[in-house]
């Protein structure tokens, strides 16, 4: 019955949109305040009617109702409560409806904040987010019903795939989710403001929030993704420039572009319309993942299923969305005011030339993802476009970008001078030139590119938090002065810095990934594999029994140089139901780095394949990413963020407050 | 600075930036791209040894043998010829004779190819022997070319 109104619900759901679509776009045209105001109202009807359809589903799958073809498929009665949670939106059907849930929430918190922006602005924004959430129901409710019943119901479910069944991926999909369709609120916005033909400084300063906190939520999602990938896979490696993984990377790039020009509309009341184009072109990337990921073109965990007819329904979604809002821009930007040309050695300058890294380096990985596909099709011909190529185009156009990085958030807005911006930054050249060269000297050695990988990281660091440093300090100010000038930095500025030194983080991990070293063997009771410092001795192996899997355990003590530093369990698992054998690694963590033990097969006189690897401070990589992202919530904080946007004229701003 | 000047310094940059980004994909596609093969195909093409690419097909029965030290030899087959592959290394967990398997590596000779990296597909949902080759004789061969583990 539960079941059976959830579908209802989304029914319910498409009839709101619809109304939701066409009132408030007929009441900005007719300038009707009362049409308009039916926006917020159906917006709320609709998130609450999805909620219900996602609530009666993850009813179906905690009670296990195997009356259901979703839960069947993708559940298990044995199956711990938080993958039978996480198997609501582990599967195709559960997925777009957890994507569409998101939506709606989105679509509702812009019906909620009815005071901060304005309501032409407001009703179209949310007549353009009702269209994406008709189309996306659409999808749903003809190709991809996660309420179809199953008559007569089996007596037991075919369990989640087993990699699926990690805490990783519990949370990984919502994130990547909340990126993904939180810039469609500053898409709605980008088109909301076409269809108005009036775009200026307080758009771009309504839309920056919503950017930020999609870009924070992505940048957590990826994180994740690759965390994941990274322990779940047993391969060692946490990015394989695999097409699925650029799907969320280019939204990322894009969405980061984004952010910046956002800041320069905002202050100098420039680029508009590259930030529109820039706005369409995120979101247009975040559906073109949708797509690459949902339609089976690509074959992977991710797809699920591969159905034909759902691959046309997202295409058709995908040219619609992306051909419209394109041709729209094509008409209407000519009529947005433009704004002026600056100085090109200026802040705003600066963000251009990242603007133009960013974009650049997000055509290239879109070129790499796309083009075997397009090959394909063309000639026949199959061909993998993998790691190599990658590097080889994204290295040279990001390593430029983030050497000019602290160049650029150290100079003043209108006229910069580049030689006195260089001056405040000679300390940070200083210190990153030594830290390179006493890694080389002293550490490890090896390769070339490490020290200098570490040196560029390090820079980054120093050279965001130089700006603390130059704001609140000066010779000769007493240090108790200088802290409570920090602490009363706006916080957009600290979000910055954050942000910034977060990218210097992740740089110094990846560039430690080039002192890793491993070993691989054979092993019988009581051997050592050794890979550089660090060796692991193989105790014993264990066969244990859980709820929905059995395994092979196989305990390690790990060594370093001789001094036992603990024991690690790596694991061989069969689970049951699906008869899919995993591997699951066994990890311990020193300091910042990891050392990481894969299983191979156990063979028959108990002797095992093992391969041992040590990735000095592979960590910062994810702590980096977290520090982004948390770099994006400092800012959504800022005071001015949380009072409000300025309206135009009826609002009165808020009092000036005293800072904190 | 006039404004013409400004506007054509934003220009030149970033008419430059997207010249160097070309330039790479340009060079990137000659150099770093793996072509993917059938053994029928390595056949049928002549590829030379020394060839870098990624071979597709089914593992034959009765051909993996575990050597010391985790060497590992099998054979990958299609309806037209077979191809011996050398290997080192931990095998996917979905390894399985008689099923799909694609290998990364470079040709050494016409018959043996050295892997340096083994992937099996990700699901526990194999094709059937017959779809596949009655797919690969049709040309549509799909299965195994994109089912890439290393998805995240």
């Amino acid at each position: 019955m539960l079941v059976e109104a959830g579908h209802f619900a989304l029914t319910l759901a498409l009839g709101l949109s619809l109304i939701q679509f066409v009132v408030p776009l007929w009441g900005a045209r007719a300038n009707d305040p009362v049409l308009m105001s039916v926006g917020p109202v159906t917006g709320m009807a609709v998130f609450t009617c999805i909620s219900f359809a996602f609530l009666a589903l993850t009813i179906a799958y905690v009670t296990s109702d195997f009356s259901v073809m979703n839960v069947v498929e993708n559940s298990h009665s044995a199956k711990p409560l938080i993958y039978k949670l996480s198997g609501v939106w582990g599967n195709h059907e559960g997925s777009m409806l957890l994507w569409i849930l998101i939506l709606a929430l989105f679509g509702a918190v812009v019906a909620l904040a009815k005071n901060s922006i304005p309501q032409r602005l407001q009703a179209n924004t949310l007549a353009v987010q009702a269209a994406i959430t008709i189309a996306f129901l659409l999808f749903i409710l003809i190709t991809s019903n996660p309420f179809t019943r199953v008559i007569p119901a089996p007596a037991e479910g075919q369990d989640l795939n087993p990699l699926l069944q990690d805490p990783g991926l519990a949370i990984h999909p919502p994130l990547l989710y909340i990126g993904y369709v939180g810039f469609s609120i500053s898409f709605a916005f980008a088109i909301a403001a076409l269809i108005d033909g009036r775009i200026d400084a307080v758009w771009a300063r309504i839309v920056r929030p919503w950017t930020l906190g999609a870009w924070a939520f992505l940048t957590l999602g990826i994180a994740m993704g690759s965390y994941w990938a990274y322990y779940e896979l047993g391969w060692g490696g946490w990015w394989f420039w695999d097409p699925v993984e650029n799907a969320s990377l280019m939204p990322w790039l894009a969405g980061t572009a984004l952010l910046h020009s956002t800041v320069v509309m905002e202050k100098r009341d420039a680029l508009k319309v590259w930030t529109v184009l820039l706005a369409i072109l995120t979101f247009s990337l975040s559906l073109l993942g949708t797509f690459l990921v949902r339609s089976g073109v690509l074959t992977s965990v991710h797809s699920f299923a591969v159905d034909p007819e759902r691959g046309s329904f997202i295409l058709g979604i995908l040219i619609f969305f992306i051909g419209g809002s394109l041709a729209l821009f094509a008409w209407r930007a000519p009529m947005l005011k433009q704004g002026g040309l600056f100085a090109p050695v200026s802040r705003e300058g600066a963000l251009v030339l990242n603007n133009l890294f960013l974009a650049t380096a997000c055509a290239t990985v879109l070129i790499g993802t796309l083009y075997p596909l397009a090959l394909e099709v063309l000639t026949g011909e199959k061909i993998s476009v993998g790691a190599p190529f990658f590097n080889f185009t994204f290295l040279p156009l990001i390593v430029p970008l983030l050497l000019l990085l602290p160049l650029g958030q150290t100079l003043a807005w209108k006229r910069g001078n580049f030689l006195g911006t260089a001056q405040r930054l000679y300390a940070v050249f200083g210190l990153s030139l030594l830290a390179a060269m006493a890694m080389f000297a002293f550490e490890y050695g090896g390769p070339a590119a490490a020290p200098l990988g570490i040196g560029l990281g390090v820079y980054l660091v120093l050279g965001s938090l130089n700006e603390i440093v130059t704001r609140s300090w000066s010779r000769g100010t007493p240090l108790a002065v200088a802290w409570r000038k920090a602490a009363n930095l706006p916080r957009s500025t600290w979000g910055t810095v954050l942000a910034h030194a977060g990218v210097g983080l992740t740089v110094i991990g990846i560039a430690a990934t080039a002192w890793g070293v491993e070993g691989l063997a054979t092993l019988k009771l009581g051997e050592r594999l050794k890979a550089g410092d660090y060796e692991a001795r193989l105790e014993r192996v264990i066969p244990r029994v859980e709820a929905n899997y059995r395994e092979d355990v196989a305990v390690f003590t790990i060594l370093r140089q001789g001094q036992v530093l603990g024991t690690l369990e790596s694991m061989k698992r069969l689970y049951v139901t699906r008869g899919m054998p995993t591997t699951e690694a066994g990890i311990m963590t020193v300091g910042l780095g990891q050392v990481y033990v894969s299983l191979g097969e156990v063979e028959a006189d108990g002797s095992v394949g093992v391969r041992l690897y040590h990735k000095p401070l592979v960590l910062l990589i994810w702590i980096g990413a977290l520090v982004m992202a948390l770099g994006g919530g400092v800012s959504l904080t800022d005071r001015r963020l949380r009072i409000g946007a300025p309206a135009r004229a009826k609002v009165s701003p808020a009092a000036p407050v005293p800072a904190e | 600075m006039t404004r013409k000047q400004r506007r054509l310094t934003l220009i030149g940059i970033a008419g430059g930036i997207l010249a160097i980004a070309l330039g790479l994909v340009l060079y990137a596609m000659n150099d770093t791209i793996v072509f993917f093969n059938s053994p029928a195909d390595i056949q049928a093409k002549n590829v030379r040894p020394g060839t870098r690419l990624r071979l597709g097909g089914l593992v034959k029965e009765g051909t993996v043998q575990r050597g010391t030290d985790q060497q590992i030899t099998f054979e990958v087959m299609d309806a037209h010829g077979a191809i011996q592959v050398r290997y080192r290394g931990l095998l996917p967990d979905l390894f399985r004779e008689g099923q799909g398997v694609v290998a990364e590596g470079v040709l050494e000779s016409a018959t043996v190819f050295r892997a340096d990296s083994v992937l099996a597909k990700h699901d526990e949902n194999y094709m059937p022997r017959e779809v596949a080759d009655t797919l690969k004789k049709q040309g549509h061969w799909q299965g195994e070319a994109n089912a890439a583990p290393k998805t995240q």
